[in-house]
Formats: structure tokens, sequence, C-alpha cells
């Protein structure tokens, strides 16, 4: 018999028990579909926080108090910040005291992010604003009571990102006056860049996140002058804190972060998420093959008559397993196939919920999980279609058309 | 119908033995049957139940092996053949009946008829197995499937799909033995009148006088051994 033949004689056949063929097929689409739509969400994750991180500004170090084994670290100060500033290597220096609280206007209110900001933070952060203006020099001295909201905070108390400027708010229950609303960085789930409010340093200082001292500041972000100037900026930035803080020689008592380094870490904790989503889906795949193992089991058991038979009428070995093998790839592609498209639609469905819900994951297929997910069951369905075919097929014709 | 002095005869065989384990028990079904039956002719297998004829049609039907004995069919000798040269010789040299028809319940009549000659990789597959479904009388049913058939009628799709690769031999296991006394006859008279105009040599495992009174000669088996041979 010819390849097309069989490949006809299959489908006859499995046309000719629907219901069978059907739950065969439902086994591999569901492991098939649940791995690739797992892995594509997890690839999705990451993609999206990824993005948001650069997001955040460009040539970017962060700088932090505290170090690796270093005990009662020195904070860090506004004069940190001025020396940093005098680099040769740095652009702008921003330092920040930051804490959450809560915003209420006429009744409205909202948990956001509290930056006490000086005019530098918008170049480093790259923030723009949609109408009004940025925290100034001016707002820095006299301290005062006056924030820039993202659009976030803005949808949150007022239902609108337009026209807000002059509003007053209360924060942690100070009154402060709305001088701009910031440009959407399209937010991202964890830490939405556009849920925060922007304060003189100063004004949060005396009023809203109290410090031990006032000099004393939470971070300090530095800009870069250009993209390939980031580690000599490191290094000085590394310097000037190192003597100011008298840890020459010995364990620094502060963190200098990259963007690069920020990244790096946050890829790798999203790498142990979907992995974690991989193994979920692992066992998905696993129960689909079980599932699959037996319905070939039985089917083939139950079809051991019929191989007698064909046997008797002149069927060789090799007919009955090609028949066999022909009807389980049939059910793999099919089942492959259609798991595919199922893990198409799960990831669209589950970017549309993300949308709706403001979170911006989009469920990235991969290559690699397609043909994991699909060479793994057809492996397993080929295997438990053609085993117990081989066993019956090795039996004597009237021992086979003995079975019931 | 045996004018011919000394034609090479279809069956021969010596010495056939077959037993079986049956957990730590041996059972001997057949105990050394030697018999000959030269082509043409039409032959009937009788004997208890237990008496091994239906072993020794399996047997002759290279359904199953012997354990011992020489077995020559069609001039080929059978008993040192590997599996797939069996099957070839079932595909093109045998033809079987069984009681229970065995068709595949799920195809066709014509898809049935057809099976043999797809392993036998034959040309003209649907018009021939059209004409051997006419033959039997089933023009009519060409497209139904055997639960839309009576018993006569399967038996008919049955000895049609046995006919189609132009066998040497037929052989019928209780041919009638699942159908009325009416399409009983109308299959023995179909075996009688192929084996008369189509010289094709007939063999039937049965137990009823009736169906053995009406072949040539009669094989009486019992508890292994060939007890007469007319």
């Amino acid at each position: 018999m010819n390849f097309i033949q069989q490949i006809l004689e299959a489908l006859e056949s499995l046309a000719s028990n629907k219901l069978r063929a059907s739950l065969t097929v439902l086994g591999i689409v569901i492991g098939v579909a649940a791995v690739i739509a797992m892995l594509a969400i997890g690839r999705g994750a990451q993609n999206s926080i990824t993005s948001s991180v650069e997001s955040i500004g460009t040539n970017v170090l962060y700088v932090f108090s505290g170090g690796r084994d270093v005990r009662n670290p020195k904070p860090l100060t506004l004069a940190d910040a001025r020396a940093l500033a005098s680099a040769s290597a740095i652009l702008n220096v921003a330092p920040v005291i930051q804490g959450n609280g809560e915003v209420v206007y006429s009744g409205e209110s909202t948990n956001t992010s509290i930056i006490g900001v000086t005019p530098a933070y918008a170049p480093v952060s790259n923030l723009a604003v949609t109408e009004g203006r940025l925290i100034s020099e001016a707002d820095l001295t006299g301290r005062a009571a006056v924030v820039v909201i993202g659009t976030d905070v803005a949808t949150s108390l007022f239902g609108r990102t337009q026209n807000l400027v002059g509003q007053k708010i209360r924060i942690m229950g100070q009154p402060f006056q709305i001088i701009g609303v910031l440009e959407s960085k399209g937010g991202s789930g964890m830490g939405s860049q556009d849920n925060r409010a922007l304060v003189p340093l100063t004004t949060a200082q005396t009023r809203l996140l109290r410090r031990p001292s006032r000099q004393q500041v939470d971070n300090i972000s530095l800009q870069a002058i250009n993209a390939s100037s980031v580690d000599k900026a490191q290094q000085q930035a590394a310097e000037i804190l190192a003597a100011r803080h008298r840890t020459t020689g010995g364990e620094n008592d502060f963190t200098i972060m990259n963007q690069q380094a920020i990244l790096s870490s946050l890829q790798s904790i999203l790498g142990v998420f979907t992995l974690f989503l991989g193994g979920i889906a692992s066992i998905s795949l696993l129960v689909g093959g079980i599932g699959i193992m037996n319905i070939m089991y039985v089917t083939v058991s139950e079809r051991t008559r019929e191989i007698g038979l064909r046997k008797a009428v002149g069927a060789r070995k090799r007919d009955i397993m090609v028949q066999f093998l022909v009807e389980s790839s049939v059910l793999s592609l099919i089942g492959g196939l259609v798991g595919i498209a199922l893990a198409w639609l799960i990831s669209v469905i589950i970017g549309q919920i993300a949308a709706a819900n403001d979170v911006a994951i989009t469920p990235t297929i991969q290559m690699d999980s397609v043909l994991l997910a699909t060479v793994f069951s057809t492996a397993v369905g080929l295997f438990f279609g053609f085993y117990p075919a081989r066993r019956a097929a090795n039996l004597q014709p009237v021992e086979a058309l003995r079975s019931e | 119908m045996m004018e011919n002095s000394n034609p090479p005869p279809v069956i021969l065989a010596e010495g056939l033995t077959k037993t079986y384990q049956m957990g730590h028990v041996i059972v001997s079904a057949l105990c050394g049957v030697s018999l000959q039956i030269q082509p043409g002719e039409m032959v009937s297998i009788m004997g208890p139940s237990g008496s091994g004829k239906s072993t020794l049609m399996n047997i002759l039907g290279c359904l199953d092996r012997p354990t011992e004995g020489k077995y020559v069919l069609d001039g080929k000798l059978v008993s040192n053949l590997s599996d797939d040269q069996l099957a070839a010789i079932r595909n093109l040299k045998v033809g079987f009946i069984f009681q229970s028809f065995n068709l595949l319940t799920r195809a066709s009549a014509l898809a049935n008829v057809e099976l043999p000659m797809r392993y036998a990789g034959a040309k003209n597959r649907r018009a021939r197995a059209r004409q051997a479904l006419e033959s039997v009388g089933l023009a009519d049913r060409m497209n139904h499937r055997p639960s839309e058939l009576s018993g006569g009628q399967q038996q008919r799709v049955a000895i049609a799909r046995a006919l189609i690769n132009n066998p040497a031999i037929l052989m019928a296991d209780e041919p009638t033995g699942n159908l009325d006394s009416k399409s009983g006859k109308e299959i023995m008279s179909l075996l009688l009148s192929l084996n008369q105009e189509r010289k094709t040599t007939v063999i039937i495992v049965t137990h009823d006088p009736n169906i053995a009174a009406q072949t040539q000669r009669v094989i009486r088996l019992r508890d292994g051994l060939l007890e007469e041979a007319q």
C-alpha cells in the first residue's frame, strides 16, 4: 500500500470512531496548549518588566546606602549629592526621598508612591509633563506645597488627566497644589511608573517623609554624560563616596547599581518565575502524555481482533505497524496543531485580560516551547500507539482473532 | 474430478501436531495428523468439539503454526516460513471463511472485500470487489456496513473477500454455524457451485452431518487423531 492510501485509510479508520479519536486528540491538545501558553505568559511578563525598567531612564546609576557585610552604614546625604555633581562623567545628580502615602481629593483617595525630588530628577528619570510644569529650584528653596502627579494618580482622584493644574489635594493629610501632570510612561503592573506624586525634596523632608536628619536622602540617581561613560561615572561616584564615607580600602557602605545590573537581577527573578510556570506546564504535559498513553493502549488492545483479521487476510507485520503508526501520527499531528492554536487563543485572551487590568503583559509564543510541547506529545502518542500495535502484530492471527 | 492419475496434492500434511501450554498442563490438540487433498476437491472435516478440527483448519489455513510436522501447501513447504511469508500465503493462496464472519464492522462491504487486495497491492480493486460482490448476489448491498446486513449476507461478503485474490483453497470454519437453516443452505450451495464451476478446492469444518454429506470426502477427527479417511 502506498503512503497516501495509508493516510487515507488511517483517516477513515479514525473517522469511524470519532469519540475515541477526539478523546485522544484532546489529551494531546491540553498538554501542548498548556505548555506553550504558560511559557508564552512567562515570556510576556519578562518582556513587559524589562521594557518598563528600560523606560525609567537612560545611562542611569542608582546609589543606595548600605553594602554587603557592612554594619551601621552611613546614610547618603545632600552633601554626598553635591560632591557627586562635581564628577566629570556625571551629568545630573538627583537625590531622592521616597515613601508611600495616601493622596486625597474630595472623598477620592489612592495610595501612591510619594517622591521628594530636586529639579535634576526629571532629566535623570526621563520625565516630562503633559500640562503645567515640573518641580523647580524655587519650589525647592521655598519648600513649596506643590505636587506633580502621575496619570494613574490623576485618574484615581479626578477620573481625568487634564485640566488639573491648580487643584488642591491632600497628601498624607497636608494640602498640596497640583502644578503639573506627568506624561504617561505606559505603566506596568509592578510599581507602575505612572502611580507617583513628585514633591520638592525639601517639602518632603519637612512635612511628609521625615528622616533622622534633614540632610539625609534615601538614594541618589545619577545620570552619566553619555552611554559610554556609565562605567566611568560609576567608578568616579564610588571613589567620591568612598572618600566621603572614609571607607577607602575597606568595604563600601553604599551600593551603586546601574540599570543593566537591575535589569539582569530582575531578569533572573523572572527566569525563576518562567521556570515555575514551565514546571506547572510540564506537569500538564506529563498528565496529557499519560492520557495519550492510556487511550492509545486501550485502543490498540481493543483492536487486537481487528489486527488478527487483517493478518488473516494477508496483512504483514509491517502493514499493521504502519497502519497504527500512521493513525497515531495523524492524531498527534491534529492534536499538536489544535494545541498550538489553542495556546495562541489563550495567549490572546490573557493579553486582553491583562490589558483590561492595566497590566501590559503581551504573552509571546516562542518557537522553542512550541517545538518542545509538540515533539514531546507526538513522541508519546507515537510510542504508545506503536508499541502495543507491535505486540498485537506479533501474535499469530488465530490468537489475535480469539481475543474479544 | 480425480481422473488424472497423479496430480500434485494442493495440501500435503505429514505428522502435524499441536500442543498448548495451559498453565502447568500441556494439552495436545493434534497428535500427528497426515492427510492429502487434491486440487478441486471439496472436503469436510468433522469431529466432536475438542477433537482438534478447528486447530487443524487453522494450521492448514496458515493462521497458526504446527508444533511439529511437515505441511506443504500448493507445492510450497510452509511449516518453516517466516511470519511475513505466511502472511503472503494467507493473502494469495488461502481464502478463509469464519463462523463469526470476521468482517471489519466499521467498513462497507466493498471495503471489506477490498482488504486482501490492498495487502496484495492489486490494481482495479474497487471494480474487482464490485464484481466479487455481484457474483455472490450482493450487487445492491455494496455500500452497506456489516451491521446493516443479515448473517447470510455477511457470510457472502466474507466469501467474496475470501475469493478475491483467487486462492488455491477456500477454508470454511463452520460457515453455516451462525446462520438460520435457509441462509445456511444458500451459503452451502454457493460453496458447492464455486467448487463445481470454478474448481476451487474447498475445505469445510463442520459438525453438521448434512453439510458433510454434500462434500465428496469426509475427514473425521477424534482426540487429535484422524479416525478415518474416506
